[in-house]
């Protein structure tokens, strides 16, 4: 059996103690993950400044250069694995295998994050709005206009509380280290498999091995973390979120009761936009943030639940490995049974309807994990209960909401897809500060665009711009 | 490896604490000298504890101890009537909200502490050397059992102030600067006391205390040798194999002892010989029998001591003429250890808090 040890800014460390992480559906243990202690990612940072330090040594551009040939190891190379080798089909079973996520999904994730390795030159560029990259490096510059420009690192060093349940998330720390910014990352219980993998791919294409630090264990360890970083970024469920709400050292990541919009003036015509609502729902096996949780119009709500329900509703799970699995499995005992009751409680609401009731359970058990079928509610107002759940499954409601009042009602919303023509309208929805990502047009919510920021600029976030003047030559 | 026990040791450890037994159940239901609260409780047995207890095993008529029984008063019910006329010490444990559980003492602590003095190694822990007392403060049994320590060595205990009770709130309502805040400035006060030069050897502290007293003398370019510490008791939370020995090896370096030890309120305190790397550090406790007993029992069936090697729920008794807590289910889960030469009964290794409650509870806090 594999043995994967911490890495303390790249040295193996093989703890006294484990944690086996083990296939979804068979229980066959595929790996043994050393536990770190929390004191021991304590004394670890005393040498954060060195991963930026060797970091800096290399020119930005060498290490743009050596990122996209990182990402083309990531996906294509045998590459270390703690005591073994993992392939990349290799990597593709033991992450399906231990997030319950289907095979074609994880190599979905793999070809994600080398798009975005590959294209980081211009994902920089965007994020920067242009910043010659050189003034990240150094701290300073001079802008084309003349100006002197200073963008301070508030940390050198970026710590990241990774999930287990979601895959996707790993773009957002694949430009930290081209930042120039070493990474101490906590993976998931049941995702090593991806911070290892990067990490591997990173050092064999020249990136210093102590720029990168990997703790895996338990919840002590991501407090390390969070306490020991400058900055950390962190994903959790809307307790997380509101935990470290205003902490300017944390980031944190939750559900992101993500939304779509029919305004009045293209409802009438909304069987045109049934497969946009439907990918947006379903795609990923509706795990991501910024996956459709919620579609408000102000009529037709029932014949688009109908209609929702019609495609999704007949879904079945498949085995991880068959190319048109489509449902990822729970995998951590009782969570699907947890959420499928917290489910029935709000349906008992007389205003919501479960539209997916007539295709059958939703809940399917297995001996060692479980499924949830798409499902599909209505509701009759924003009121209902369940009107602004988000669940780790396709799940989305269809809300009857006066076109009015629905901009006030949908809340907090990470991505907001709003379909219409109508200026004042338009207007309203680019004001709202209470919606991250705005999509106006027929756009799918999951559709990204690289080159835009996603929830907060990690840029922003890692450095500060400020004032800066300078008199005579500068040799740092 | 410690050396196992003989039979003979194992059999000789056994008749006397059948013989306490009888003593100490005797004495606490016996209407002259008997407690309150266990003479009252009495009344609801259907056995006669003056007669029906013999040995150790017989102490299953009596259940399980309930230390819900502990909250609230009058406390004076817990007192022995033989000893009404001694002044009492009440010791508090939880309490963050509502009101905690209330043990009165009267001499137990400096027994107990004088027993756990005998496990020291007088190379590491001088006599007539001083103490730092690192630990929580307030209405703990800690402070004065430490301070007892190091007076009954010969030396005197400097102290800080910590209370864990505020450490909790700030935990629970997620204020983490202040957390942050709150530990740096009990670390200060420690920092401030090493300075001053007394000339302090052996100290007490809990685990995550250690970890952030070391890491700020090694900020200063200092450590815990350098400052002349050579003995560590630690003990108060749960500490892994793992976490000691990474201590030992980047935080303490050869020359430095320390001591776990595991233990409440409602018990004494249950030594460890200093965990080796021969031995994968394991942390093996040993409670001070006759006084106290730990036992580690099935999950599922706590009438049943679980095999050696097997994990279980700990079970802890007390017996002493002051207190008695039969079978009380700890709120912790280890292994069953094998007796040893220099504690021939049961001991318990790998303590961690029981999977039942390890979700809701917050532990480890000072």
């Amino acid at each position: 059996m594999i043995h994967i040890p911490i890495l303390r800014w790249g040295e193996p460390y093989t703890s006294l103690e484990t944690d086996k992480v083990v296939h979804f559906d068979t229980g066959e243990v595929l790996a043994e993950v050393s536990r770190a202690n929390a004191s021991l990612v304590s004394r670890d940072m005393r040498h954060a400044q060195r991963a930026r330090d060797v970091l800096r040594e290399i020119p930005i551009k060498e290490v743009l250069q050596r990122v996209k040939k990182a990402a083309d190891l990531y996906t294509d190379a045998t590459l270390p694995l703690g005591d073994g080798k993992q392939s990349p089909e290799d990597f593709v079973r033991m992450q399906s295998a231990t997030t319950g996520l289907p095979e074609h999904m994880c190599r979905f994730n793999m070809k994600k994050n080398h798009f975005v390795l590959s294209n980081m030159e211009k994902i920089l560029d965007s994020l920067t709005r242009g910043l010659d990259l050189e003034i990240l490096s150094r701290g300073w510059g001079v802008e084309s206009r003349g100006v002197p420009v200073s963008y301070q690192a508030q940390s050198p060093v970026l710590g990241m509380v990774l999930p287990s349940n979601s895959p996707g998330v790993h773009t957002l720390w694949l430009p930290i280290i081209p930042m120039q910014i070493g990474l101490v990352l906590k993976p998931g219980p049941q995702e090593p498999w991806t911070p290892y993998r990067m990490t591997q791919a990173f050092i064999s294409a020249g990136i210093p091995k102590e720029a990168i630090a990997i703790y895996p264990g338990l919840g002590d360890v991501g407090a390390a973390v969070l306490k020991d970083c400058p900055r950390s970024l962190i994903f959790g469920g809307t307790a997380t979120v509101e935990q470290y709400k205003g902490n300017p050292r944390v980031q944190a990541h939750g559900p992101g009761f993500s939304k779509i919009v029919l305004a009045d003036d293209v409802v009438d015509n909304w069987p045109k936009y049934l497969d946009l609502m439907c990918d947006s729902v379903f795609v990923n096996s509706g795990r991501g943030c910024i996956n459709c949780s919620g579609i408000w119009a102000s009529r037709h709500t029932k014949e688009i639940a109908a209609a929702l329900a019609e495609r999704l509703g007949p879904v079945e799970p498949l085995p991880p490995n068959d190319p048109k699995a489509g449902l990822a499995a729970f995998t951590v005992l009782g969570q699907a049974d947890g959420v499928w009751a917290d489910i029935e409680r709000d349906l008992k609401s007389p205003g919501s309807t479960h539209v997916t009731a007539k295709y059958g359970d939703r809940l399917v058990k297995r001996e060692r994990c479980a499924y949830l079928r798409p499902t599909v509610v209505h509701c009759a107002s924003p009121e209902e209960p369940i009107a602004k759940k988000e669940y780790m499954f396709p799940f989305v409601t269809v809300v009857e909401c006066p076109e009015a009042k629905i901009l006030e009602a949908i809340g907090p919303t990470l991505v907001c897809s709003v379909i219409t023509e109508n200026a004042k309208l338009q207007r309203q929805f680019l004001d709202a500060t209470h919606i991250d990502r705005l999509n106006l047009g027929p756009i799918p919510t999951i559709q990204l665009n690289w080159l835009q920021p996603h929830e907060g600029n990690i840029v922003d976030f890692l450095f500060r711009a400020r004032a800066f003047q300078f008199e005579g030559p500068v040799h740092a | 490896m410690t050396a196992t026990a003989s039979a003979e040791q194992i059999k000789q450890a056994k008749d006397k604490l059948d013989a306490h037994v009888r003593e100490i159940v005797r004495w606490h239901f016996d209407p002259e000298t008997g407690t309150p609260f266990w003479l009252e409780k009495a009344n609801s047995f259907k056995f006669n504890p003056l007669k029906d207890v013999n040995c150790f095993e017989d102490l299953t008529l009596f259940g399980h101890f309930e230390d819900d029984w502990l909250r609230g008063g009058p406390v004076n019910r817990w007192i022995p009537k033989g000893l009404a006329h001694k002044p009492w010490y009440v010791f508090e444990t939880g309490g963050t909200t509502g009101i905690p559980k209330s043990r009165v003492v009267s001499d137990d602590f400096r027994i107990d502490y004088e027993m756990f003095s005998e496990t020291l190694p007088d190379e590491f822990f001088p006599k007539k050397s001083n103490w730092l007392m690192l630990g929580p403060s307030g209405p703990r049994r800690l402070r004065l059992a430490v301070e007892h320590l190091a007076q009954y060595r010969g030396g005197i205990s400097f102290c800080v102030d910590l209370d864990p009770r505020w450490v909790i709130k700030l935990i629970k309502k997620g204020w983490m600067e202040h957390l942050k805040a709150y530990q740096d400035h009990v670390i200060d006060q420690a920092m401030t006391i090493l300075s001053a030069g007394h000339d302090i050897k052996c100290m007490f502290t809990t685990p995550k205390l250690l970890d952030a007293l070391a890491q700020r003398l090694e900020s200063q370019g200092s450590s815990i040798k350098k400052v002349g510490i050579t003995g560590i008791f630690c003990g108060g939370t749960e500490m892994t194999s793992q976490w000691i020995r990474f201590t030992i090896e980047e935080y303490l370096g050869p020359g430095v002892y320390i001591a776990p030890t595991y233990g409440n309120t409602l018990m004494g305190l249950a030594a460890s010989d200093m965990p080796t790397a021969k031995d994968n550090y394991k942390i093996a406790y040993y409670a001070p029998e006759p006084r106290a007993v730990v036992q580690v029992v099935d999950f599922n069936n706590y009438e049943k001591t679980v095999e050696y090697g097997q994990e279980g729920r700990v079970m802890l008794t007390t017996l002493t003429k002051e207190f008695f807590v039969p079978r009380f289910m700890e709120r912790d889960e280890g292994v069953r250890e094998l007796p040893s030469a220099k504690y021939p009964w049961d001991g318990v290794s790998g303590v961690k808090p029981f999977r039942e409650f390890a979700a809701t509870t917050t532990v480890g806090v000072y």
